[in-house]
């Protein structure tokens, strides 16, 4: 007998192995350093930095480099740019998790039913359940995402939680064609017929049996949804749509935008701060997409 | 399922979804806080006493909630989508009036996207490692991560101060005199960086599938037989594999219909090109409900005929399509 090695049959846990894919990739690890930046300088960064980002502090339109006060320049008003990149991502973050969080709640919850209840597959048990062929998710996708979320948001009031659940609404519906897809794949295998035979309730067997299995796909497009969020919240702030007292990037472009001729930096630095902010979520997602894949690993 | 059957059956369904949208616009309206008729009005100075008691009577809002459903679906009917106080006209004349502009923006955006998006994705295809594979990865990154109407302020700025080559706003030039030929000419000029800044995104995309579905097809058995009977090697992409190649691209496109139209309201409102867009952003700052609902129920029912024509398109161009599904 040769000296022994690892035991083949205990398997590593598929977390510790997905995060051994999701470590070699230098592009996924970049993206969560940069991402981790993002939110350390936007938790910490106002404490550090102090200065208002809604007072007027100089002259406005100043440029970028002409006065050490205000390093980055100032916007239309005198506001100091540097504050507010600081200040402004605060709120952009807690929307796009938040949203995204409710993206993942509707989406899943539906998903998992039309999933499971639908179709044939459990003898025809449910013949009129609500969902069948997850009608509801095609009626939702007619209606333009942006301009529902607008509607919500200009009929109840432009505040962070209202923008935040509006954009929860309008975007559920590619999350639940997922999850109905996974559950489809997984309801009848061996397992979930284990449970069922021992006669585990329903609700046990989704959310205890299959959900488990169902989540690496659902984890990797919950974190693209977080970037898609960020990318909405943008938009609704730059129409205006947002708590015009909370500053954040959107907000800060949109009420930049006429000046832009005489002032390029009012909506080029925020701008760049979103697109760093969703890149660094989507190399992530991209990352957890190889490591939960088990067709590309040891490529 | 034969071709006429099946049509009839999704005629069927998208008139049962252009009634959901119109339940659902009612019921915003309803739920909504405050008074409907005050939704209605618009919240705007100009809604007097005698405007809201009118408002009140022709949706009946003295009536119980189901008569008001009625009452709205059956006026939405005769194509009656109310009044807008804000500009003073019926909400289908307004927009009817911006759809023409939307729609060539919507469509030349979407035509440059699948064309040269696909041809990027066959040319990548031929070099996975090559220069396009590069371009059209770097393409789709900023496609994806930057917002798009950054995008579009970024080339305002660009096309403004530093290369003066294209008109950064609005959709014609009024002080142009002259015929048909010269305006058309016109507003291809104008279109040039919207249509540019909306398609983008969507290229990028496309010319990442057609990469992927190109480079799996191009692996496949009955492309290695064509190559073994001698088809010059453009034959073998441009027929035999992009044929296939192309079949995804056009399903998607059809399903993102309604993503296109979003990105357009931003891009319009960024080169006050004058659509439903800039319509809907004016709306908003003027609380203009009615118009609102009206450009969301019109813009579903443009999502609604994408997606039947698509199924349509998609039936006749692959015969494999519902027969298998009988």
């Amino acid at each position: 007998m040769t000296k022994a090695s690892p035991n083949p049959l205990v398997a590593e846990s598929p977390l510790k192995e997905a995060w051994g894919v999701f470590r070699r990739s230098g592009l996924a690890l970049f993206g969560l350093g940069l991402l981790i930046t993002i939110i350390i300088v936007s938790l910490i960064g106002p404490l550090i930095y102090t200065v208002d980002p809604i007072e007027i502090i100089w002259a406005p339109l100043t440029a970028p480099g002409m006065e050490a006060v205000v390093p980055l320049g100032t916007d239309y008003l005198g506001r100091d740019m540097l504050a507010g990149l600081i200040n402004g991502g605060k709120a952009t973050l807690a929307v796009g998790i938040s949203a995204a969080l409710i993206t993942v709640i509707i989406g899943i919850s539906i998903g998992a039913m039309a999933g499971y209840y639908g179709g044939q597959a459990l003898g025809g048990r449910f013949p009129y359940h609500p969902f069948p062929k997850l009608r509801v998710t095609e009626f939702f996708q007619v209606l333009p995402p942006l301009l529902f979320a607008m509607v919500l948001v200009t009929l109840f009031s432009p505040t962070l939680p209202i923008v935040a659940v509006a954009i929860g609404v309008v975007s559920w519906p590619a999350t639940a064609r997922l999850a109905r897809a996974e559950f489809i794949r997984i309801r009848n295998l061996e397992y979930v017929n284990a449970a069922r035979s021992i006669s585990a309730t329903d609700n046990w067997i989704i959310w205890r049996v299959i959900l488990p299995n169902a989540l690496p796909p659902l984890i990797v497009s919950s974190t693209l949804s977080i970037g898609i969020a960020i990318l909405f919240e943008a938009g609704l702030s730059f129409l205006g749509l947002s708590d015009p007292n909370i500053v954040s990037w959107g907000l800060m472009i949109g009420s930049g935008r006429q000046y832009i001729l005489d002032a390029w930096w009012v909506v080029t630095l925020p701008g760049v701060m979103i697109f760093l902010t969703v890149l660094s979520v989507s190399l992530v997602g991209d990352g957890l997409n190889d490591a939960f894949n088990p067709k590309l690993r040891d490529r | 399922m034969t071709f006429l059957p099946a049509l009839l059956k999704r005629l069927a369904w998208s008139l049962l979804l252009i009634v959901a949208v119109l339940v659902l616009n009612f019921l915003l309206i309803h739920m909504a806080p405050g008074d409907p008729a005050d939704v209605i009005a618009g919240e705007m100075g100009g809604a007097t006493q005698e405007i809201l008691d009118a408002i009140r009577k022709s949706y009946g809002l003295d009536q119980p909630l189901y008569v008001q459903l009625w009452v709205y679906l059956s006026n939405a009917a005769t194509g009656d989508l109310g009044q807008s106080y804000f500009y003073n006209l019926p909400v289908l004349d307004l927009i009817l009036g911006r759809l023409g502009p939307t729609l060539l923006l919507v469509m030349v955006s979407l035509l440059f996207a699948l064309f040269v998006g696909t041809a990027l994705g066959v040319i990548a295809s031929h070099k996975p490692n090559g220069l396009v594979s590069y371009t059209v990865t770097i393409i789709s990154i900023v496609g994806y991560a930057a917002p798009i109407f950054w995008t579009g302020l970024m080339l305002v700025i660009l096309f403004a101060s530093v290369i003066p080559l294209f008109p950064i706003s609005g959709m014609y030039d009024i002080r142009l005199e002259g015929g048909m030929f010269v305006r058309a000419l016109d507003i291809a000029h104008h279109l040039v960086l919207p249509a540019f800044t909306l398609g983008i995104v969507y290229l990028a995309q496309y010319s990442r599938l057609t990469r992927a579905s190109m480079l799996e097809i191009l692996n496949s058995d009955y492309i290695r037989t064509a190559r073994a009977k001698g088809v010059p090697e453009i034959m073998v992409y441009g027929k035999h594999a992009l044929r296939n190649a192309i079949l995804p691209i056009v399903t998607i496109a059809g399903l993102q219909f309604g993503a296109i139209i979003s990105g357009a309201v931003l891009v319009e409102t960024v080169f006050s090109w004058p659509g439903l867009g800039t319509l809907a952003f004016e709306s908003i700052l003027a609380r203009d409900y009615p118009t609102i609902l009206g450009i969301l129920f019109f813009s579903a029912l443009l999502v609604i005929i994408a997606n039947l024509t698509t199924d349509m398109i998609y039936r006749l161009v692959d015969p494999r399509v519902g027969t298998s599904a009988k």
